[in-house]
């Protein structure tokens, strides 16, 4: 493959330039407009730079309160996140094993992927929903205390994470498909030969060997869930989390304060992703030193 | 994510049974690992898609919803799609799938063009990664603002037309760049593209390179290679990223909304629209139709290659 670069390759080299410059250019513009001076627009020319819009937004957005959907959107993604590591890993060694019906569960998660977000937004607010009205119904039945001032089931940690995780779940499955495909059991069985059980080959040799793809799964579920709009909008109940807010004041907000939340929003994504990935190369080197060390 | 398939436990279990006396409680084991997932995807997927199908079937009036049977929720969904004029459902499905067409039509060669760049014109491992995160990184970012990032550059005052005019191309700026049919699939391409490169790039990364190396020693010319070796062999990467773009789009109704300035009928809109009324049976009908009408174009698709054997 040693020829020298042909036509097709300066073409393709254009063509990948233009798409990531289509990719960056609107973002890169809305962080430059951030910091647009307190007389400025929604659009260029800057009016002189400034952090205005960014006090504007530390004091909050007219009657929502941003920060508040911030820390919920936050700790529901660190949620999602740990629940997404934990059970796409254990259905990852369940799938290498082989188990009846490992087929059928295959095929959920992947039409979890197919059926439109709307689609299973609206579903899991209607089982809400339903099952709001059969606790109301068995309440007037009952007349049980506890069950007369119910309100609703609905919630962050209810519908939402459940709404959330429908979403990185199969994500999650298929990176440790990849992971186990490529994982040598040899390593298993050397340790199964030196006399550890089974959760000390998975403590000891498993997760280790695997913790990069592991963090990957993590970094993929929190900012899935962090963005996640189309399949909250519909089963999150009263209180909304930033994505949701964010399209609400797409109509409403007319002023860089917007911008200077989106430079906000981005920079935490940016953030956990740079941690990451900082994570990840850090496990490998110091893979690659204990085994040399280990030498 | 070069090799995405199910783990060999077939292949294992054949080899490895008469060694393995712990057999019985490693697969009781493995039932207990893959539990959570199942029963995830049993309570938040397919009893709501259960309900979603018998409430659509329910009654209902402007304070609740009555489970008694009825099929006037598919009746409204359909009405006047007999007659000679196109009813709303099917206008609101045409105006759907001019997106789904327009958005394949431009993601469809763009990803594989850059899929291809990046599998088989980067020599190095690691520019490749780097490259590849680089398409990869903004997807991580709200879709709701690299939406709005689109404003300052469409808008009225934006800088197209400021540019435009300053360059004297034009006199008076050009309303229809925002808000408009061009701007929602302009999002479409900006927030899908990626969907399309990751599918392609796994399948164009696993073609044998000797492949190519025969096909060139046998004569053929560079586009002979792409036609009859790498194009067939990246079939499955193109379906299921057209698979991704079709869902995506068939069932958006967030970018109509945003980059349409609310004003463009869209399925999803529609379901949305009748839950924030509270007519429930009624969202839920037009939900079945557009899972329905998803499926069958998946279906279409799947005709066209083996996916269980490619997955």
């Amino acid at each position: 493959m040693d020829q020298p670069r042909g036509r097709a390759f300066y073409l393709l080299a254009a063509v990948f330039a233009l798409y990531v410059l289509f990719l960056y250019g609107p973002t890169l513009t809305i962080l430059a407009l951030s910091f647009q001076g307190p007389s400025g627009g929604l659009t260029f020319p800057m009016n002189g730079v400034s952090t205005h819009w960014f006090a504007k937004l530390w004091e909050g957005v007219g009657v929502v309160d941003i920060w508040a959907a911030l820390r919920r959107s936050l700790a529901l993604g660190l949620v999602v996140m740990a629940l997404t590591v934990t059970i796409a890993f254990y259905a990852g060694l369940a799938f290498r094993k082989g188990f009846r019906g490992a087929g059928l569960v295959f095929a959920l998660a992947v039409s979890s992927l197919i059926v439109p977000s709307i689609v299973v937004s609206l579903g899991i607010g209607l089982e809400f929903r339903l099952l709001d009205d059969g606790i109301k119904a068995l309440a007037a039945a009952t007349g049980w205390g506890f069950l007369q001032d119910h309100g609703t089931l609905m919630g962050l940690y209810t519908s939402a994470l459940g709404a959330h995780l429908t979403w990185t779940l199969p994500f999650g499955l298929l990176i440790m498909f990849a992971v186990f495909n490529r994982f040598d059991p040899a390593y298993e069985e050397a340790a199964r030969d030196l006399g550890a059980s089974g959760p000390q080959t998975l403590r000891h040799v498993v997760v280790p060997i695997l913790a990069p793809a592991l963090v990957g799964v993590a970094l993929f579920g929190f900012t899935l869930s962090f963005d996640e709009l189309a399949r909250t909008s519909q089963a999150i109940g009263g209180r909304n989390t930033l994505p949701l807010e964010l399209q609400g004041l797409t109509t409403t907000v007319t002023t860089p304060e917007i911008y200077a939340l989106g430079t906000v929003t981005t920079a935490v994504s940016a953030l956990v992703i740079g941690t990451a990935l900082g994570l990840t190369l850090w496990l490998q080197k110091r893979r690659a030193r204990r085994a040399l060390a280990g030498m | 994510m070069t090799d995405l398939a199910l783990p060999a436990a077939a292949a294992a279990e054949r080899t490895a049974a008469p060694a393995d006396a712990a057999r019985p409680r490693g697969r009781a084991l493995a039932y207990l690992q893959a539990a959570p997932l199942a029963l995830v995807f049993l309570v938040f997927l397919v009893v709501p898609l259960v309900l979603t199908g018998i409430v659509s079937l329910w009654e209902y009036n402007e304070y609740e919803i009555i489970p008694a049977l009825t099929l006037q929720n598919y009746a409204d969904v359909f009405d006047g799609c007999l007659s000679a004029d196109l009813c709303t459902t099917l206008r609101t499905y045409m105006s759907t799938v001019k997106f789904v067409v327009l958005t394949l039509a431009i993601t469809l060669p763009l990803g594989f063009a850059i899929a291809y760049f990046l599998a088989f014109h980067i020599r190095s491992g690691t520019v490749r990664m780097g490259l590849f995160l680089l398409c990869t990184i903004p997807f991580w970012t709200s879709n709701v603002i690299r939406m709005i990032s689109w404003i300052p550059l469409l808008g009225r005052n934006g800088l197209v037309n400021d540019t435009l005019r300053t360059l004297g191309l034009i006199r008076a700026p050009i309303d229809g760049l925002l808000y408009s049919d061009f701007a929602v699939v302009l999002a479409f391409v900006h927030l899908d593209t990626v969907f399309m490169i990751v599918p392609i790039f796994n399948s164009l990364a696993r073609i044998d390179r000797r492949l190519i190396e025969a096909a060139r020693d046998g004569g053929a010319s560079g586009a002979q290679i792409l036609w009859n070796v790498v194009l067939p062999l990246a079939k499955p990467g193109i379906a299921i990223g057209t698979i991704f773009v079709t869902t995506l789009v068939m069932g958006d109704f967030v970018t109509v909304g945003v980059m349409g300035g609310q004003q463009i009928a869209s399925v999803g809109k529609v379901i949305q629209v009748q839950m924030s009324y509270l007519q429930f049976p009624a969202a839920a009908a037009n939900a079945v139709v557009l899972l329905a009408a998803v499926l069958l174009m998946i279906l279409g698709l799947t005709r066209m290659i083996d996916l269980r054997r490619e997955l």
